[in-house]
């Protein structure tokens, strides 16, 4: 089961074409060996701060309760930190421990740690997010298409169920690992990092990771990408920036597909990105069609300098 | 329904907690909950049951504590309470507002045994 999202019907798929019996064993979502691996999965990645409460040693609760509990990982279990200050052997201790630890910096621990290898490996990691049917995965196709000469490319792709998508970037020609959230509405970092140590990405690479199709979720879920990049499709309201203001706070570009369609619609581009902009200031913005090819020369400037960018700080860091 | 997911993610921190302070009941839970985060306190209450279900915490009652929103309206220059994330500034009526607090999600405390 996944520890962030518990999923525990995520499935993973690797590379083997439909009829043909799995080629390797770590095709398997969770075959690979853990050090202290106990089949729960509540194995730790070893990340490396799981405790981030920061008291200070003049820190007294205001509470009703006089509890002096134990609270770092290196403190020992402290029998005399019950709610009568004692222990009595055959007796509960009751007490109360301060935790402050965030929802999700499990995630995030994972998260970083997908972040190092990409790092590591001068690899671009881009989070493309969307509602279901915007696009994503033509736009992706095409763009594999169009880069692969000039660049090694890795695909991870996240849906509920099927891999139909995974097949569709398959036809490319370029390796794309299929995760199967299940019951889940987005990837995690944790998932990705599985799907990672199926990859064998190679150094310098493009990663383009599809997330599962939603607006909500997969903005609070760091996967250790580079970039977020959302997409909008001018078939959807142009103020969905505002009804779902959390992804494209969340995203560094937002691409507004099926530009072709513009002129049988009534959409407006201009208050669209205007919606974009009050949710997120920062936000960059291109008109692209993955269909006719508009506006995609500007998307590779904007992923290939990026991508020169993480290869260069990881040649450096090598050589460093 | 992230908040599946997120509760899964409350039972793990229980259970990372659970071998560091040697306890193996958890009794009461607060989970502080910001009014701007991305998670509904009615759903993570809905979620609660079925997650803690057959772990350590089966049966635990949940407290909820919400923080407020509030944000740094820059026209203003100063804190002000914000009701939604990307929300205006309740005195100018300006959307220049920056969160600064409300969007937390954390578990607080736990009462054990």
């Amino acid at each position: 089961m996944c520890t962030v999202c518990g999923c525990g019907t995520a499935t993973q798929e690797g590379d083997q074409k439909p009829g043909e019996a799995p080629k390797e064993a770590k095709a398997h979502s969770h075959s690979h060996a853990h050090g202290d691996h106990d089949h729960d999965h509540d194995h730790d990645h070893h990340h490396h701060h799981d405790h981030d409460h920061h008291h200070g040693p003049d820190h007294d609760h205001a509470h009703d309760h006089d509890h002096s509990h134990a609270h770092a990982a290196e403190e020992k279990i402290d029998f005399g930190a019950g709610l009568a200050g004692v222990h009595v052997p055959g007796l509960s201790q009751e007490r109360i421990v301060r935790i402050e630890r965030d929802i999700l910096s499990k995630n995030r621990s994972y998260a970083e740690q997908n972040r190092a290898l990409f790092a590591q490996k001068g690899v671009l990691a881009l989070n493309f997010v969307s509602s279901p049917g915007s696009g994503k995965t033509s736009l992706l196709v095409r763009a594999i298409e169009d880069l692969k000469s000039r660049h090694a490319i890795a695909v991870i792709e996240g849906d509920q169920q099927t891999s139909n998508d995974a097949e569709r970037i398959r036809a490319t020609g370029v390796k794309a690992i299929q995760v199967n959230t299940g019951k889940g509405c987005h990837l995690d970092a944790h998932m990705v990092g599985h799907a990672l140590e199926t990859l064998d990405l190679p150094d310098n690479a493009l990663m383009f990771i599809e997330n599962v199709g939603n607006l909500v979720c997969p903005a609070a879920f760091d996967l250790g990408e580079a970039h977020k990049v959302v997409l909008l499709s001018t078939t959807e309201g142009e103020d969905k920036p505002a009804k779902y203001p959390d992804m494209f706070a969340a995203a560094d570009l937002m691409l507004l597909n099926k530009s072709d369609l513009l002129p049988h619609l009534d959409f407006n581009v201009g208050e669209c990105i205007g919606h974009a902009l009050r949710v997120n200031p920062h936000l960059q913005t291109l008109v692209v069609s993955a269909k006719t090819g508009e506006g995609l020369a500007a998307f590779y400037a904007w992923v290939e300098t990026r991508a020169a960018l993480a290869r260069q700080k990881a040649a450096k860091n090598k050589a460093g | 329904m992230h908040e599946m997911s997120l509760t899964e993610g409350v039972v793990e921190i229980f259970r990372e907690e659970a071998r560091k302070q040697g306890f193996s009941r958890v009794k009461t839970v607060w989970l502080e909950i910001g009014a701007l985060s991305a998670v509904d306190p009615s759903a993570m209450e809905f979620c609660f049951d079925a997650a803690t279900r057959g772990t350590l915490a089966e049966g635990a009652r949940l407290e909820i504590i919400c923080t407020p929103g509030q944000g740094w309206c820059l026209d203003c220059e100063k804190t002000v309470p914000l009701e939604e994330r990307f929300g205006a500034c309740p005195e100018c009526g300006r959307s220049h507002v920056q969160m600064t607090g409300g969007d937390e999600m954390r578990v607080r405390e736990l009462e054990v045994e």
